[in-house]
């Protein structure tokens, strides 16, 4: 077990990189807090699956430096690094038995027979694989397998990481569930560092304590699911991270009050003086939870129109349409709705100030 | 049930059978004619039964033949496929060396047979052949390399004839198959910590089953019906050490004349070919598969 520190790293896949859209990723500075339970959130090709491999030692990056509690990795294969690591799709041994592949990472590191034993039995019980042990691996079910590679990834007990690369998408939904709870648990008792690589929004707020962020091959935010929701620091967040994703509008600032076409929304003071020093093209983003929408004229209320509601069950989405930008706001079951005309509050708590997709008044620091 | 009011859809495959029925069932069945029947001209024909197939099972040239026809094509799958194997482990996997690789492999086998034997009397030849003069030269042989000389110095030229034509072959589909491998097998082995042993008989020998199959029936039956080469060579000598069973049948066939035993020798050798390549094709499909249960 290991604390990881990612230092200046960026990688490009070709091999004379010269602009920075060749970078696969770009300059990352990031650390793994020993025994943290992390989940790697982003879109397909963000770079993901890219980081994972460098600090598993996959890949070597082209710059920066990979560090195991403060000594340097970035040289090394990953079978000098004691890393565990998790795939996509199962990687079985097709030919050796159940007990043989999940044995195979310790019998290659010359562990003791006993210790083997103990080791396998332990993950074959943790996973429910304890009847198929003996058998073939390779004439058991997709869900069987993929239980198989996570078990290879679990049977080390002294490695540094746990790395997770999408482990679940070949797996039915109901497993799945069932799958994640039980790498959480396994985490609670080892406090083994986990890092877990999804684009499942929801895989990664109930598996992880710190969700990492990435778009585009950088780290937007890293934060509890919470601070995620709350305050987005990046526009990216926003959108990717709540379903219907944050509302953006774009706007410009005068005193506290930002103007959307006509239209004035009262800022936080904060947020309305870190506006006027940043740089760059301003929107103003709200989520669709706290976006108000009344039926009558109400205090600081914009007029705007209803242009549709879809009901979700516990709640109904409705679109809005304010000075030609249409935004969703999620409304709670058994609220009205108003029919056409209605009028839409902007709680000054809740509604955020950007600068070119960055929020202004960013406490935490850069990324 | 409903009935199909009109059947003449099956007109459409009347084409493929005509194909088929002159391709093998005709020739297969003129075959079993002349295996069956004493046949002095045209309307001249006597019906013997099994006479000839008992002539030919208790024929001692054609035991053998057959002893040697095992001995060439199990020493060509044991040099052929671990070789193969080898070079195909080898190959670049990335790059403009990938292309020239393939061309330099796929040179033997676009050469026809016959100049391939031409090709290797001359390069084994020991007053102007390269292999011939130099290994002579090193004068470690008591009796100086010439094909024609002693059987084993054919055997030599034969196989590594054999050897030389064809492991590109075995060499292109166990390149394929290695390359059908995804990354995600080399990663996992590289977490797991297997050594480079481990890879191949975990992971890439595995994968290879397919086209090793394809493989080892191939070169099974193809070499088990060498003629081309042998005849090119010393056309069954010295004496009868290189008389592989096509090259005596046609002796039989064409030489002597014996359409009637050549007939039934005939198909005791497609029996045999078939049986060898269904024993082949059932193992390699099975092989590690059998279920343990504990």
């Amino acid at each position: 077990m290991a604390r990881i520190d990612l230092q200046d790293l960026a990688h490009s896949y070709h091999r004379h990189a010269r602009g920075t859209e060749d970078y696969a990723l770009k300059h990352i500075q990031m650390s793994w807090e020993n025994g943290g339970a992390y989940a790697l959130l982003g879109p397909s090709g963000c770079g993901k699956t890219t980081m994972l491999n460098i600090i598993s030692g996959l890949l070597t990056p082209s710059q920066g430096r990979v560090s195991y509690d403060g000594r340097d990795v970035t040289g090394l294969p990953p079978e000098k690094r004691n890393i565990a690591q998790v795939f996509q799709f199962p990687v079985l041994y097709d030919t050796m038995s159940v007990y043989d592949n999940l044995a195979f990472p310790l019998r290659n590191r010359k562990m003791q027979a006993a210790h083997v034993r103990q080791r396998v039995g332990e993950v074959a019980e943790m996973l429910e694989l304890t009847s198929v042990l003996g058998q073939k691996a390779a004439g058991l079910s997709a869900d069987a397998k993929q239980k198989i590679s996570l078990g290879r990834g679990l049977v080390r007990n002294d490695v540094a990481a746990i790395l997770f690369d999408e482990p679940l998408t070949v797996i039915d939904p109901h497993l799945k569930w069932q799958l994640r709870r039980k790498l959480k648990e396994i985490h609670e008792k080892y406090s083994i560092t986990m890092i877990y690589v999804t684009h499942d929004q929801v895989e990664a707020m109930t598996f992880a304590d710190t969700v990492v962020v990435m778009h585009e091959g950088e780290v937007v935010q890293a934060g509890t699911p919470e601070d995620l929701f709350e305050n987005p620091r990046h526009r990216f967040v926003g959108y990717f991270i709540g379903s219907p994703g944050m509302n953006f509008l774009p706007c410009r600032l005068e005193g506290k009050l930002a103007h959307v076409d006509g239209a004035a929304i009262e800022l936080d003071e904060g947020a309305a003086a870190a506006g006027h020093k940043a740089q760059g093209r301003l929107e103003v983003g709200i989520r669709p939870i706290y976006l108000e929408v009344h039926g009558a004229a109400v205090d600081g209320g914009v007029p705007a129109t209803v242009q549709a509601v879809e009901d979700q069950g516990s709640c109904r989405i409705v679109t809005v349409a304010l000075a030609g930008q249409l935004l969703r706001a999620r409304v709670p079951e058994g609220q009205a709705v108003p029919r056409d005309r209605a009028w839409l509050r902007f709680p000054r708590q809740r509604t955020k100030l950007y600068a070119d997709g960055r929020l202004v008044n960013d406490t935490q620091g850069g990324t | 049930m409903e009935k199909w009011e009109d059947n003449r859809a099956w007109f459409l495959v009347l084409p493929v059978f005509v194909v088929v029925a002159f391709s093998a069932i005709v020739p297969l069945m003129t075959v079993v004619n002349y295996s069956l029947q004493d046949i002095f001209g045209p309307g001249q024909a006597v019906f013997v039964g099994a006479e000839w197939f008992e002539q030919m099972l208790a024929d001692p040239r054609l035991h053998d033949a057959l002893w040697r026809q095992f001995l060439f094509s199990g020493l060509v799958l044991l040099i052929e496929i671990p070789l193969g194997i080898l070079i195909a482990l080898a190959m670049p996997k990335k790059g403009w060396t990938v292309s020239a690789s393939l061309v330099i492999l796929a040179i033997p086998l676009l050469i026809p047979w016959n100049v391939i034997g031409t090709i290797w009397i001359i390069f084994t030849r020991p007053d102007i052949g390269l292999f011939g003069v130099g290994i002579n030269s090193l004068g470690i042989l008591d009796v100086p390399f010439d094909h024609t000389a002693r059987p084993i110095y054919a055997w030599i030229t034969l196989m590594a004839m054999e050897v030389w034509h064809w492991t590109p072959l075995v060499a292109l589909l166990c390149y394929a198959g290695l390359r059908a491998i995804p990354e995600a097998y080399y990663q996992a082995a590289r977490i797991d910590g297997a050594s480079a042993l481990a890879v191949f008989r975990y992971i890439q020998l595995p994968k290879m089953r397919g086209v090793l199959t394809i493989a080892v029936l191939l070169r099974f039956m193809d070499s088990f019906l060498i003629y081309a080469e042998p005849f090119a060579l010393t056309g069954g000598g010295p004496g009868n050490t290189t008389t592989f069973l096509s090259i005596y049948l046609v002796k039989l066939a064409t030489g002597q004349f014996d359409l009637g035993p050549a007939a039934a020798f005939s198909l005791i050798y497609f029996l045999i070919v078939l049986l060898f390549s269904f024993i082949f094709y059932q193992a390699l499909l099975n092989v590690g598969k059998g279920e343990k249960r504990s």
